[in-house]
């Protein structure tokens, strides 16, 4: 018998195309395109007379600068990007989902929802954000535009063995614990590089109660723990989500994948290089204060910290320099931080289950004076499918805008990006300076304390609203 | 896009002691619109430069070339504009304690040594560098060693990687002598796995 193996080693050791001495050569089953990431590298494969090698395992998706107020994209170098990525898709052969296409939307929104993505695959692309795709049992992982290249050339990636993390949630799930709050606290648990040089596997009894939507939410934000990937083994959740997407196995073929789904789990005594455990029971919706999103702290009874409250003199420095940043005086509550921008959407939270949770507490509540909501579906799917619930209508009513599918005010790359003074409540992945304005102060939350926070005008959970949490 | 075969550099280093730096901060995305993979050196820190002082805005270390950083150093976004913008501003080596996992790749591919030393190192480098600014700092990538002053260190780098550097070696050409091996395992993968063949999006399934 052989030795027991983690997930993460069988979906490693079944795409491994050649061994070296210090790293494999591996076989990438689908490889996510867009258009920031991508010029470069199409540009360096025909200088060298390259072919793509598997325009079959490509798709191109426009989503990074598009905009989502209009079809018309007015910024010139944004229009010459999706122009450039639609002529290399075209020249080379390679599906491409345009801004406009009903399928449209962020890439780590779209390739599950089309069913792109199963259990035992190795996904790579572009972002960083990649790791998303872990939540089906792949292993996912963002690169850069060298590796972008040497995919489109080789459909192969020359990589060191990572090393291994088990992250267990166990407890029990506190009703207004959100997918998003439970990846926050294990961040401000390990920190923002607590898992530099591993892949992580979710484990435990909680996860398992965790839907596919959900358990993209947290390995979306796997790499805001310094992991390049994280992922979840497949269960009956897994397979259901993909039973029936257009490019998920049909008939005896899915009887096969399902068989091979099954056998892909952690062997009983494999051993991790390290292992973490969360305890759920006590959790609160988590919120970010600083400006790196291992910087948080519990919306029940946070506070911003002291930066001499730290051990760690580059801590201290570091929190110092994010409350210079944010505006932010130790001592003060959470909920006293006011808001006046609320973004809902992104890969991390644009999915149908993060607008549902929204939309019900939005549900016969108006968005309070002085404070500008904006609600990006991840998808334009997840916008027909809002818009078949009447989430948008919700949505409107409180005085939110309704917008296309996009990146959007994620990473301020399109027009959504935010000219003056600004303080957000993001359901997005990154808090970094300037990263949604060259003055705006972004703190991080989940769907649902996003809503909650745009009624009251300052952070706030569901439960701190006049008729609580409904 | 292969870089210069990259040996042993000697340089003056200029000293960014902050922990997570992410790669928005070293090219703001504004920059990332571009089709080009040169000319970012105007992006570099573009948020940072200017404010109260700020270590690269010190004129007289303009031509540094070595950047001594802190923790997780490039932490964040895929973005390669970020070792673009490091590379094009003049930097040949970042010496931190430790780095964002894609960025130290990204910076390998494109010829910038990201070399990660113990936090007491590190801090030895900053001291000397800070007080003398003219301190001749030498990455060696044939002995893996870094030399400045007193300070001898030996570090780790990904021996692939260094192979490449030291050669000046294209990686795409290097893997295509394994086409054989590439063809061979494209034969046996599973004949479930999804392809975006014509119809497979439109919900015909891939059959």
């Amino acid at each position: 018998m052989s030795a027991p193996r983690t997930i993460i080693d069988k979906v490693w050791d079944d795409h491994v195309v050649r061994s070296g001495d210090a790293s494999d050569l591996l076989y990438i089953d689908l490889h996510l395109v867009h258009e920031v990431t991508s010029p470069q590298a199409f540009d360096g494969i025909e200088h060298q007379g390259r072919a793509v090698r598997r325009p079959d395992l490509t798709l191109a998706v426009e989503d990074h600068n598009v905009p989502t107020d209009s079809l018309l994209i007015r910024d010139a170098m944004s229009k010459a990007q999706v122009q450039q990525l639609r002529a290399n898709c075209e020249r080379h052969g390679i599906e491409h989902l345009a801004h406009g296409d009903g399928r449209q939307g962020v890439v780590h929104v779209v390739a599950p929802e089309l069913g792109l993505v199963q259990p035992g695959m190795t996904v790579v692309c572009g972002d960083s954000h990649t790791s998303t795709h872990g939540a089906l049992g792949a292993l996912a992982f963002g690169v850069g535009t060298s590796d972008v290249e040497h995919v489109l050339a080789t459909q192969t990636l020359s990589l060191a063995r990572p090393r291994t993390m088990a992250v267990e949630f166990t407890g029990a799930l506190p009703p207004d614990v959100s997918p998003k709050d439970l990846v926050m606290a294990l961040i401000a648990q390990i920190g923002a590089n607590g898992a530099h040089g591993h892949v992580l596997e979710y484990r435990g009894p909680v996860i398992r109660q965790i839907s596919m939507e959900g358990r993209m939410s947290i390995c979306n934000m796997t790499v805001e723990a310094g992991a390049r990937a994280g992922l979840v083994a497949p269960d009956e959740i897994t397979e259901d989500y993909l039973a029936g997407r257009p490019a998920a196995p049909t008939g005896a073929q899915w009887d096969d994948a399902v068989a091979a789904w099954r056998e892909l789990r952690t062997d009983e005594g494999a051993r991790f290089d390290r292992t973490v455990v969360v305890d759920t029971s006590e959790l609160t919706p988590f919120v970010t204060w600083g400006t790196n999103p291992g910087q948080a702290a519990p919306l029940g009874d946070g506070v911003v910290p002291d930066p001499d409250s730290f051990s760690e003199p580059g801590e201290q420095a570091a929190a110092r320099r994010a409350l210079a940043y944010m505006g932010l005086e130790p001592g003060t509550r959470m909920r006293d931080i006011p808001i006046d921008t609320v973004f809902l959407g992104s890969c991390t939270n644009g999915r149908i289950e993060d607008l549902r949770a929204a939309a019900a507490v939005l549900d016969g509540r108006k968005v309070a004076p002085g404070v500008r909501m904006i609600v990006v579906p991840g998808s334009m799917q997840v916008r027909a499918q809002a818009e078949r619930e009447g989430l948008d209508e919700v949505f409107t009513a409180a005085g939110a805008q309704w917008r296309l599918a996009g990146c959007s005010m994620c990473l301020g790359m399109n027009n959504d990006r935010l000219g003056g003074p600004a303080r957000v409540a993001s359901t997005s992945n990154r808090n970094y300076e300037r990263r949604q304005g060259d003055h705006a102060r972004t703190h991080l939350v989940s769907p649902s304390t996003a809503a909650a926070t745009a009624v009251a005008g300052h952070l706030a959970s569901p439960r701190d609203l006049i008729g609580g949490d409904r | 896009m292969t870089p210069p075969p990259l040996t042993v550099h000697t340089g003056r280093a200029v000293v960014l002691a902050r922990d997570d730096v992410d790669t928005d901060q070293i090219t703001p995305a504004q920059f990332c619109k571009r089709l080009t993979k040169h000319g970012y050196e105007d992006a570099l820190f573009a948020g940072w430069r200017g404010q109260p002082g700020f270590p690269l805005d010190q004129p007289h270390l303009r031509d540094a070339s070595v950047l001594v950083a802190g923790n997780n150093f490039g932490t964040g976004s895929s973005r390669e504009h970020a070792v673009w913008a490091l590379r094009d501003w003049g930097f040949v080596a970042v010496i931190a304690i430790s780095f964002g996992d894609i960025f130290r790749r990204n910076a390998l591919k494109n010829g910038l040594l990201a070399i990660s030393l113990p936090e007491a190192d590190v801090a030895a480098l900053s001291k000397a560098a800070e007080t003398d600014p003219d301190l001749p700092v030498t990455v060696d990538l044939e002995e893996c060693e870094v030399r400045a002053g007193e300070l001898r260190r030996r570090f780790d780098v990904d021996s692939h990687a260094r192979y490449l550097l030291l050669n000046g070696l294209d990686d795409i050409a290097l893997t295509e002598q394994q086409d054989e091996d590439i063809s061979r395992y494209e034969r046996g993968r599973k004949p479930w796995l999804p392809s975006l063949r014509p119809g497979c999006l439109s919900g015909r399934g891939a059959s």
